[in-house]
């Protein structure tokens, strides 16, 4: 087999970041070649490079034996390395046939709309990516969209097809349409790189798979012969084993009532019918896979996005229509899923971002004047508990790591002492030792009888500290199982909108 | 009484002569945001064009020689501009109004400078009016365009070959997508960086062309701050326009025509005052969408760093 | 302090470079640039009247200056503030010449708070309702609202109802209870400068020690915690342009009571620009500032003693104006060649652009 495509110990570092360390990969002629790892592992700085957008610090790419040195995308497609993007690269305002032309326009100067539109009309057919070159980008579902990525790469005459995390915004019949696209593409000798780091998804499609983590590829293996647990041990570096002391507990009094919950995000309902409760002294975790409506849920509780229809009672009053000031005075603590976006203001000082959320409560402010002492206080015993470093309360948000950033939020909301907390993947990218601190937390919190609602990725994770799970799928819940005896493959199932028979 | 000067071609002529300088300036804001650079710079390059104009025109005594150095004038600070906002990123708001403080200054400096506190000089040639043989002897057409100056037609002709340029061509297609989305213009291999000059600069000699209008077209001279407010008026055209070139041109005669209707109604107990804030008040309704939505390039002000740097 | 020391080197820097260039631009068209340069500063710190009559200019800078800092600081961009500064003018004017019987201190306060009022909310209504509900951008809408402010005082004065008897379009003088007395006799500098003082102090007060400045930073820093703060951003929005319009219409009352004491017609007060450049320069530090305005200020003044001394035409700092602007704007010049992440701008803030 011809070697399509060879990287030599690519290395990119940006400023306290050595995004690719040495990374290697060999993608031969005719195969779909995985590239896993966790977000962050340097999957996309990877293929940036691949596509002229970055340029390497050092090493060495190689396309059928042709030394490669783009400085812009431009000469990577030249060279035909074609690339769908996980966000598209499109243009909602222009249509599907300008879209796949841009930048390769027919004829010179003039615009030949028709016959643009019938070059991809034929190149359509002949890859079978039914679309209709008139209508605007805008008007299509996300699955045509992606068609349109697609037909974008063949009519660039690509060699190579780079698809990034393809499947992160498809239907599941969507994605099976596009596998079996790339399943013909394989026949036809069209190599391609499929980056993931849904592990499912990688063993069902692809011949190869390189692992990446940390910015390294740690190893290459053919799909045939490796597992799921070896793939997975190798993504994370270390067994996937959580160490969790979860002593038993009984659930106490319900804190929170979620009651045929309706969402809506734009004209469609993500959250279609939710009902559950959350008691004190419980952890109640909510297990999906990513986009399925628990952001739109978690909005709806934290009063950030408004319901369509249904309740919300919380501690037995009706918080439905309650302002997210309303709420975080009612005790409701909340920690987001993005920190940096929603939950810090990376240009304040930690002393400003523990008290965000109470800044107008006694004491941190007395008739809208603020107590600098009594914050400045506040802010250095929570720096000290919570062991941020480093130690500084006047330095910025922006100046800590994302593991200490997370337990500024974390400190300030379990600070808080609110009745409820609500940890979105509250340990997401973060090293061993932080999450193991963030589960301790979370867990001291139940023993002290408060209720902890944990909307995760990581099933490990949910597993591991949930007393009870409900399970998302497409914004209903499938089933809410008790934590302790379930197992990964039944929540997968679940996940995926499969219904478990019932025993008994 | 309205009804009588609407029956004069009169008011029609002196709509289009006032469009003029309006429409020019908002067709060159047009390719600038277009191209996703914000442009309220055309004030000063505006200017910049008619005191150049003006200077070349009297150098040479050739008042198209005049034109062509206005061109070249306003191309030279667009770059200035195009350089600061493209490849530095700073604030393109900011830059903008550093332009039209700097043109002010720098027009005025000069002509105190070349032409002392006298004004510039009488015999400085100006661009000719133009009469069209047979269309200015139509009745009531005829008086309203068989006779303009020659920057007028070329103004019309301008906004035909602009929609032509932005909506018919290739380039004209990479600008759009440019403004709308750089990054998936840089993926397609598209170089946006040279995109956003190519906008910024057509965009710096449609305004300058503007400015010749009014130092060349309607007089043969340059005052101080001659622009008076016409380079911000041709941003309210261009938003209520939205940002197309015959928009632009609608939305100029709009405003060219509460302008001349002004003038015409001064003195009868109508305030002219109150009939000029009607560009400004139609701009905002136009923004609220209570008048046809309008909506700018999606990525209008956003720098762009193709390194992701 | 390393924030300060830089706070306070990039604009001397930037106005260093800008002198410079402006030297180079008076030995082009044959000028001593020294000659000229020290015409200018003393024209405007060179004697008490001319030290007075620069701080004089630097009122309405300082007051229009503050409020655009505070609205910078939420994050917005008030670029009207000329024609706020006009309704002010307005208010004050009226309110000084109609309303009759009222001792001193209570007659003037009234014509402050009216006029803070009416220009609060100019900027406030429309440009900060439309902001907040269909996010039209405040760049074109406080520019237009300036426009018609404009035009709405040029219909007041040109036959309208504040002219004054006669045949010249401006206002009637307003009493002699209204007036703000005058510090130092045959200038300009009246108790204007102690209320731009004071409103400099009171807008830093609130800013950083305050929860409504709390409120109004995080809005500007980021809206989206901002919101899971608790903090409602739409009503913050409008609070900072009312609050902007407010500081401008205070500089055109202030204008109004202390020195013009009528209002007269004209196009442009220009100050409602320059404030800009002064929020810019002073990097919407409250006490930047007032050094800032004062430094715009003895370059007006300046200016003229300039031309009439050296010949060299006043323009020159106008072009100097500029180019500080330039060299503000531009002051992430050095992170592109550093090759760091530049820091967002106010208008890129929101991914989507420029939503007009």
């Amino acid at each position: 087999m011809r070697t399509c495509l060879e990287i030599n110990d690519l290395t990119k570092a940006f400023p306290g970041v050595l995004a690719n360390d040495h990374v290697n990969l060999k993608v031969f002629e005719g195969e779909i070649h995985a590239v896993l790892g966790e977000n962050g592992a340097g999957k996309s700085t990877l293929m940036k490079m691949i596509y002229g957008l970055y340029k390497p610090d050092a090493g060495m790419i190689r396309l059928f034996d042709q030394e490669l040195h783009f400085s812009s995308p431009r000469q990577a497609i030249e060279a035909g390395i074609g690339m769908v993007h996980q966000h598209f690269m499109l243009i909602p305002e222009l249509t599907v046939a300008e879209n796949i032309v841009l930048g390769s326009e027919t004829g010179k100067f003039h615009y030949r709309r028709k016959e643009n539109e019938e070059l991809v009309r034929k190149l359509s057919e002949r890859y079978h990516l039914d679309i209709d070159p008139s209508v605007k980008v805008k008007d299509l579902t996300v699955g045509l969209q992606q068609r349109v990525e697609i037909l974008k790469v063949f009519y660039r005459k690509a060699r190579l097809l780079i698809l990034d995390e393809p499947t992160a915004m498809l239907t599941p019949q969507e994605a099976v349409e596009l596998f079996t696209v790339m399943d013909k593409l394989r026949s036809q000798g069209v190599p391609i790189i499929f980056i993931s780091h849904k592990l499912e998804e990688v063993t069902k499609i692809s011949d190869r798979i390189t692992v990446m983590r940390a910015g390294r590829s740690v190893a290459t293996l053919e799909t045939k012969s490796t597992n799921p647990q070896e793939l997975a041990n190798l993504m994370v570096g270390h067994e996937v084993l959580l160490q969790v002391i979860k002593p038993p507990q009984a659930a106490g009094e319900t804190i929170l009532q979620v009651k045929n919950c309706v969402v809506s995000s734009g004209r469609v309902d993500k959250v279609k019918g939710c009902s559950f409760e959350v008691c004190r002294g419980e952890i109640f975790g909510i297990a999906g896979i990513d986009g399925n409506g628990q952001a739109e849920l978690i909005s709806a509780i934290t009063g950030l996005g408004r319901i369509k229809s249904g309740r919300i009672i919380f501690k037995g009053q009706d918080i439905s229509s309650f302002s997210v000031r309303q709420r975080i005075g009612a005790g409701i603590a909340y920690i987001p899923q993005d920190r940096q976006l929603d939950g810090l203001v990376m240009d304040f000082k930690l002393t400003e971002n523990f008290i965000l959320r109470d800044f107008a409560q006694k004491p941190y402010a007395k008739l809208g004047q603020f107590q600098r002492k009594v914050i400045e206080q506040h802010a250095a015993r929570l720096a000290e508990d919570y062991d941020v470093r480093p130690r500084g309360i006047q330095s910025l948000a922006r100046n800590l790591s994302g593991g200490n950033q997370q337990k500024v939020i974390l400190a300030r909301e379990v600070s808080r002492d609110a009745d409820l907390l609500i940890a979105a993947q509250p340990t997401r990218g973060l090293d061993v030792g932080a999450i193991q601190f963030i589960h301790d937390k979370l867990l001291e919190l139940r023993a002290k009888g408060k209720a902890i609602l944990l909307v995760s990725l990581e099933l490990d994770e949910i597993i591991a500290l949930s007393d009870r799970i409900g399970v998302i799928h497409e914004g209903k819940l499938m089933d809410i199982l008790p934590g302790g005896n379930v197992t990964k493959e039944e929540l997968g199932l679940l996940m995926t909108g499969v219904a478990l028979a019932k025993e008994g | 009484m309205i009804i009588e000067e609407l029956a004069k071609p009169e008011l029609w002529a002196a709509t289009i002569a006032m469009a003029t300088p309006i429409a020019l300036p908002a067709l060159g804001g047009t390719f600038s945001e277009r191209s996703g650079v914000v442009n309220i710079a055309m004030e000063g390059i505006m200017l910049i064009g008619a005191f150049f104009g003006v200077l070349f025109s009297y150098l040479s005594n050739n008042p198209w020689i005049g034109l062509l150095g206005a061109l070249v004038m306003g191309s030279l600070i667009s770059l200035l501009f195009a350089w600061f906002t493209v490849n530095i990123g700073a604030d393109q708001v900011i830059v903008g109004m550093g332009i039209n403080i700097f043109a002010a200054g720098l027009t005025a400096f000069l002509l105190n400078t070349i032409f002392g506190y006298g004004g510039t000089p009488r015999e400085t040639p100006a661009l000719p009016n133009i009469s069209l043989p047979v269309i200015k002897d139509i009745p009531f057409i005829g008086p309203i365009i068989g006779e303009q100056n020659s920057v007028v037609y070329m103004m019309l002709i301008l906004v035909i070959v602009s929609h032509y340029f932005l909506f018919h061509t290739n380039l004209g297609l990479r600008i759009r997508a440019v403004g709308e989305n750089p990054q998936a213009a840089d993926t397609a291999g598209i170089n946006v960086w040279r995109m956003r000059y190519l906008g910024v600069i057509l965009g710096g000699m449609l305004s300058s062309l503007g400015g010749v209008y009014l130092s060349l077209g309607l007089l043969n001279s340059f005052e101080v701050n001659m622009s008076s407010g016409r380079g911000y008026i041709a941003l309210a055209a261009m938003i209520f326009g939205k940002w197309t070139p015959f928009g632009s041109l609608g939305a100029a005669l709009l405003f060219g025509f509460a302008m001349a209707l002004s003038m015409v109604l001064q003195g009868t107990g109508i305030s002219a005052n109150i009939i000029q804030m009607l560009p400004y008040a139609l701009t905002i309704l136009a923004l609220t969408g209570l008048v046809g939505r309008s909506t700018a390039p999606a990525a209008d002000g956003v720098p762009y760093r193709p390194d992701g740097k | 302090m390393k924030k300060l020391v830089q706070g306070i080197i990039t604009p001397l820097i930037a106005i260093g470079i800008a002198v410079m260039i402006g030297a180079l631009g008076m030995i082009l068209t044959g000028h001593d640039p020294l000659q000229a340069y020290s015409a200018l500063f003393k024209g405007a710190f060179g004697s008490k009247v001319n030290f007075a009559n620069t701080l004089a200019n630097a009122v309405p800078l300082i007051l229009s200056g503050l409020g655009i800092a505070v609205t910078f600081k939420a994050g917005l961009f008030n670029i009207g503030a000329e024609g706020q500064y006009w309704m002010g003018s307005m208010a004050a004017v009226w309110i000084g010449y109609s309303v009759t019987s009222l001792p001193p201190v209570l007659h003037v306060g009234l014509a402050f708070l009216v006029s803070m009022i009416v220009a609060g909310l100019w900027a406030g209504i429309i440009p900060g309702l439309t902001k907040a509900l269909v996010g039209a951008h405040e760049v074109i809408t406080t520019m237009m609202m300036s426009y018609i402010a404009i035009f709405l005082s040029h219909y007041m004065l040109e036959g309208g109802p504040m002219m004054a008897p006669g045949y010249t379009p401006q206002s009637p003088v307003i009493l002699p209870t209204a007036e703000l007395g005058i510090l130092v006799e045959r200038t300009q500098l009246s108790w204007g400068i102690i209320v731009a003082l004071a409103a400099a102090v009171i807008v830093y007060w609130v800013i950083y020690k305050t929860t409504l400045g709390f409120r109004l930073r995080t809005v500007g820093l980021n809206p989206r915690a901002a919101k899971y703060a608790g903090i409602n951003v739409s009503l913050h929005m409008v609070l900072a342009l009312f609050i902007s319009g407010a500081l401008a219409g205070l500089a055109g009352a202030v204008q109004m009571l202390g020195v013009q004491h009528r209002l007269y017609d004209s196009f442009s007060s220009g100050y409602g620009y320059t404030a800009i450049v002064v929020a810019l320069l002073a990097n919407n530090n409250p006490i930047g500032v007032i050094l800032a305005a004062i430094f715009f200020a003895a370059l007006a003044t300046g200016g003229q003693a300039m031309q009439i001394a050296s010949g060299v035409p006043a323009h020159l700092t106008e072009m100097i104006s500029g180019i500080i602007i330039f060299l503000v704007a531009a002051k992430e010049l050095g992170s592109v060649f550093r090759h760091k992440p530049p820091l967002k701008h106010n208008l890129a803030e929101n991914k989507g652009g420029m939503k007009v």
